[in-house]
């Protein structure tokens, strides 16, 4: 069959969500927020919920989702987003209402909101894109910065005698009773990729439950602040980061 | 012989170049232009017919670039 035979409607197996606004993504060539927010948006359109979702945008790259989401969605203060999620939640009991946080804002200025919320057992899901750097403002050291890695503030790699070690902010979550699902993915490949997928759908599906936090880590690149192509990202994310931060499930709901 | 035969479609305008796409497509489809883009990024283009549909171009590039298409033969 000649490609034009085969490109045809009846035989489309994948286009981008109609979810997503008309906007070109702000984001750098090969970086993972594009494919979180891509898999969010399909989550929500194939549960049918777009006018019953609310999002949390952060501050961090991915300030300007709610201009590339096209859903209810409000934008927090810095680290604000799960005390800002926590009343829309209250307020609106019947939506579905997620935030979207990286590490600077989810487990540095934001820690207390994050693990307040997640300790009250808010009804809510967290997606929280960890890597490794504060990417916004030019990659300075953030909490989740690993060991002898090098970012603006700390040029020579991180000390950790003196600067302290990685917060694995999922694990310390997973501890709190007010969680729910605690799951760790990554979007660097297809096979990750469909993994996320079905962890985000739990983690929104879940809400129908009234049972707590379901928090999504997605392990994901700066290339722009770890200084490499995207592809040499990917491959240094899978050989540093996931040692640090091993995928998988961490807290699954007992039945 | 193949089973099945697809094709994708890649918007040339929206893609960044991040050649992510190029490693994760078992039939060695996807290859990146000489030519660039209105931005200024080579992008993305399939070289060969061999593209079996399988869509793991499409799932993994961030900017929603890749439509994929698929027939049964
Ligand atoms: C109250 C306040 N403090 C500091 C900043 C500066 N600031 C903007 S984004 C950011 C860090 C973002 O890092 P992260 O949350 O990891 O997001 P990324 O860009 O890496 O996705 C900081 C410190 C701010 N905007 N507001
Ligand atoms: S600076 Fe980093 S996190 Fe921000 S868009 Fe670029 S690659 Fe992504
Ligand atoms: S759909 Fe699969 S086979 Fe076709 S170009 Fe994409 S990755 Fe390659
Ligand atoms: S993954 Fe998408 S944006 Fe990146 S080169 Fe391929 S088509 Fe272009
Ligand atoms: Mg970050």
């Amino acid at each position: 069959m000649t490609r034009e035979e085969i490109i045809k409607e009846e035989n489309l197996v994948y286009k981008k969500t109609a979810l997503f606004t008309d906007k070109a993504l702000s984001y750098c060539p090969g970086c993972g927020h594009g494919t979180v927010h891509r898999l969010i948006l399909e989550t929500i359109e194939e549960m049918g919920i777009q006018a019953s979702t609310i999002g949390v945008a952060p501050v961090g790259c991915a300030v300007l989702a709610y201009e590339f989401m096209d859903i209810d969605m409000m934008q927090a203060a810095h680290g604000r987003a799960p005390a800002l999620a926590t009343a829309v939640k209250r307020l609106n009991p019947d939506q579905y209402v997620f935030t979207y946080q990286g590490d600077g804002d989810l487990a540095a200025i934001g820690t207390a909101e994050t693990i307040h919320a997640c300790n009250r057992g808010e009804n809510f899901t967290i997606i929280f894109i960890n890597n490794g750097i504060y990417g916004m403002t030019g990659g300075q050291m953030a909490p989740t910065t690993l060991p002898n890695m090098k970012a603006s503030t700390c040029p020579y790699g991180r000390d950790t005698a003196m600067m302290g070690n990685p917060l694995k902010m999922t694990e310390l979550v997973a501890q709190l009773p007010g969680t729910y699902y605690v799951t760790r993915q990554s979007v660097h490949t297809a096979g990750a990729v469909r993994k996320c997928k079905k962890a985000i759908r739990k983690a929104f599906e879940n809400q129908k439950l009234d049972k707590g936090v379901s928090f999504v880590e997605v392990v994901s690149n700066c290339n722009s602040g770890w200084k490499m192509t995207p592809v040499q990202s990917n491959k240094w994310m899978e050989e540093n980061m996931f040692p640090y931060y091993p995928l998988g499930d961490i807290k699954v709901p007992q039945v | 012989m193949a089973k099945v035969q697809g094709a994708i479609v890649i918007n040339i305008e929206r893609c960044k170049g991040c050649e992510v796409c190029v490693g994760v497509c078992p039939e060695s489809v996807i290859a990146m232009s000489k030519a660039v883009n209105g931005k200024g990024y080579h992008y993305a283009e399939p070289i060969n017919e061999n593209c079996t549909g399988c869509t793991n171009c499409a799932v993994v590039c961030p900017d929603g670039v890749i439509t994929v298409y698929r027939v049964k033969i």
